[in-house]
């Protein structure tokens, strides 16, 4: 599915290497996690698979289903079937949530040469998505995340995945902000897209997520590698010792 | 001594244009008023503080510069609403294409029908508003206006107004300079919509006056578009009097010079005036907001609610001014002017201005200038949407707060849809 091979990234603005070779790969069916201290360059590896500019890509490459995806736009792989849950939605005052969800919806299917969905069919999946995540009519017409709560946001961020139905999710911290009940609701609306066909890679501080995500495998990354690849016994493992004890059992 | 641009011989030129004017009982002797106004005051240049971000070069002299004529789609404008019609053709009424003005629930007639000497009550406003508008900033466009132009509509609404009463203003010449006077009365408790659209003239200037009646409520809504080459002028002068509403909104698309006036005085005590405007300019555009309101009544509100999108060079302008006289107090005004500027060549000038007489009053003003916010482009862009695509929903989002300033979901709706023509047409 998702193919990481010596993933190189710097940042544009200064002469910083953020990622110093990440190996990853992620099969259809499976959820990866990864996990690790602040500034190991979890979000980086997220933002540069999906094309936020500000990196610059020094070496390596990443494939999604065979296709190298690092020199496409952002809505180019979205098209080709990657999502990133953010940890930090954005707010679009002025644009209704509905209108926002159906504009996406189209045009990855207008880049697929897919045909538009009809606005009918398109309020009959909305709604019965919406349902299982606890949104109701009103967060659909508000504008896309205004006056949202944290709760709320990833919510957003979940039915957004669910509706555009992508091949590769990442979930950035989706679980920062989240009280427990909301971490079961998101939680269930990701299970709840598991299937043979789909990959995901859970970016996480912390192993409570991981109680309701339960990840077929957990890298440890530190200072822009994967250092440790394990089964989910290495998240109760962080969960217990902290990273210390693994960082000082690779270096 | 420096060079001084002969002022009085282009104001001579203008008003040989008034002895080629008709007769028309009572206007005459406003029309003699604002001459001899005019004569004393000149019309505008660079040098004048009012004008200097704007020169009003293009809008006073004495040939117009002919602008191509689009295809006036824009007659479909607010089709789906229940109005009155009244058309002009390059500034000339046309019956074929208007509704019949008679047993409608508010009067309507024309400026080029007034006939009477005295006793219309039209005659205790036209040209007034606009002269006590003069101080204490000179318009002399607006004074012009009055000198000169033979036609417009005069509005009284006696009651509840249903059905809006929605000017279209059509072109087909390629050179027409139209003058439009109207004059809007809405007595106590009564209320009236006014609509506005269509690209009028290649050069136009109007000027609208309005009354508002103690309790008694004004919607205006105007779209100024879409030809590219037109001048206009324009000059909005209200007078509110006790508890009554004022909202009027203007979008702007294309023109190479628009200058929007809007005077109010608040002269009743809690009464109501929103402002608000939203425009697009692509390249050779410059769009300037004027704006003057007076609260010289306890307890009013006011909101001045202003926005730009500008790319390709375009300039944007903004002079916008509260007034809160001594006796004003518990005033609440509220002015907000931003611009997105879609790339580096445009400009945006802005000067607020707030002169605070009364000692209780909360006032607040703000400008910004910024670019498209990169982080909201890539959270679109991250779903599949285009960039081109994702910076129109930008676009349409940055101006969202002007257009809300609407207050009927319909007319907001067809704002809206109006505009994502006007970026749609933009990207192909």
């Amino acid at each position: 599915m998702l193919e990481i091979k010596n993933l190189h990234v710097s940042l544009e603005e200064e002469d910083k290497q953020i990622l110093k070779g990440v190996d990853l790969r992620v099969e259809a069916g499976k959820v990866h996690a990864i996990m690790g201290p602040n500034g190991s360059g979890k979000s980086t590896l997220s933002y540069v698979l999906s094309g936020k500019a500000g990196y610059q890509v020094t070496g390596g490459s990443a494939t999604l289903l065979g296709q190298e995806i690092l020199d496409l736009e952002p809505e180019e792989r979205a098209a080709a079937g990657l999502f990133l849950a953010f940890q930090y939605p954005v707010e679009i005052p002025g644009v209704g949530n509905m209108t926002f969800l159906r504009t996406a919806l189209n045009a990855q299917r207008k880049m697929r040469g897919e045909e538009e969905m009809s606005a009918a069919d398109f309020l009959r999946i909305v709604r019965e998505k919406a349902k299982s995540l606890k949104i109701d009519a009103d967060m659909l017409k508000r504008p896309v995340n205004v006056g949202f709560s944290g709760g709320e946001k990833k919510r957003n961020e979940i039915l957004q995945m669910a509706l555009l139905e992508p091949k590769m999710c990442i979930l950035d911290e989706t679980d920062s902000g989240l009280d427990v009940d909301a971490m079961k609701l998101v939680s269930r609306g990701v299970n709840a897209l598991r299937d043979d066909t789909r990959g995901f890679l859970v970016i996480t501080h912390y192993q409570r997520l991981l109680d309701h995500i339960k990840p077929d495998v957990v890298h440890i990354m530190a200072d822009g590698r994967i250092v440790k690849t394990g089964g989910p016994e290495l998240a109760l493992e962080v969960e217990t010792n902290g990273y210390s004890d693994i960082l000082a059992e690779v270096a | 001594m420096g060079f001084v641009e002969p002022k009085n011989s282009l104001v001579d030129l203008w008003l040989n244009r008034a002895e080629s004017l008709t007769e028309h009982g009572w206007l005459e002797q406003h029309r003699l008023n604002a001459q001899a106004r005019l004569q004393s005051m000149g019309l505008p240049n660079r040098r004048d503080e009012y004008w200097k971000y704007t020169r009003p070069d293009r809008l006073i002299e004495s040939t117009v510069p002919s602008a191509v004529t689009l295809s006036s789609e824009d007659q479909s404008l607010f089709s789906n609403f229940e109005q009155i019609k009244i058309v002009f053709i390059d500034g000339v009424f046309s019956p074929e294409m208007s509704d019949n003005l008679e047993g409608q629930d508010v009067s309507i007639e024309l400026l080029s029908q007034t006939k009477a000497k005295d006793g219309h009550w039209a005659s205790d406003m036209y040209g007034q508003l606009e002269a006590t508008g003069q101080s204490p900033v000179e318009r002399p466009l607006a004074t012009l206006n009055t000198a000169l132009a033979e036609e417009g509509v005069l509005v009284h609404a006696k009651g509840a107004t249903l059905k809006p009463v929605h000017l279209v203003y059509l072109r087909q010449n390629e050179s027409s300079d139209v003058m439009l006077h109207h004059v809007v009365k809405v007595d106590s408790g009564a209320s009236l919509s006014l609509l506005e659209s269509g690209p009028a003239g290649a050069r136009s200037n109007f000027v609208l006056e309005t009354d508002i009646g103690a309790a008694g409520s004004f919607r205006h809504v105007r779209i100024q578009g879409r030809d590219h080459q037109r001048l206009a002028a324009t000059h909005h002068f209200a007078r509110l009097h006790q508890e009554s509403i004022f909202k009027s909104f203007t979008l702007t698309a294309n023109g190479a010079l628009t200058r929007n006036e809007c005077v109010i005085e608040l002269l009743g005590d809690d009464g109501i005036a929103h402002v608000a405007g939203a425009c697009v300019g692509d390249g050779d555009f410059v769009h300037d907001d004027t704006v003057f309101v007076t609260h010289d009544a306890v307890g009013c509100e006011s909101r001045q609610v202003f926005k730009k999108v500008l790319r390709n060079g375009a300039t944007g302008v903004f002079q916008g001014k509260i007034l809160v006289k001594q006796d004003a107090q518990k005033t609440d005004g509220y002015q907000i002017s931003q611009s997105l500027l879609l790339d580096e060549d445009s400009q945006f000038l802005a000067k607020p201005e707030l002169e605070i007489y009364a000692d209780d009053v909360a006032c607040s003003h703000g400008s910004t200038s910024g670019a498209v916010d990169k982080d909201a482009l890539f959270y679109l862009r991250s779903r599949g949407v285009p960039k081109a695509m994702a910076t129109d929903m930008l676009t349409l989002s940055f101006l969202a707060e002007a257009v809300n300033e609407i207050d009927d979901d319909q007319l907001i709706e067809c704002v809206v849809e109006w505009l994502e023509g006007w970026l749609a047409r933009r990207r192909t």
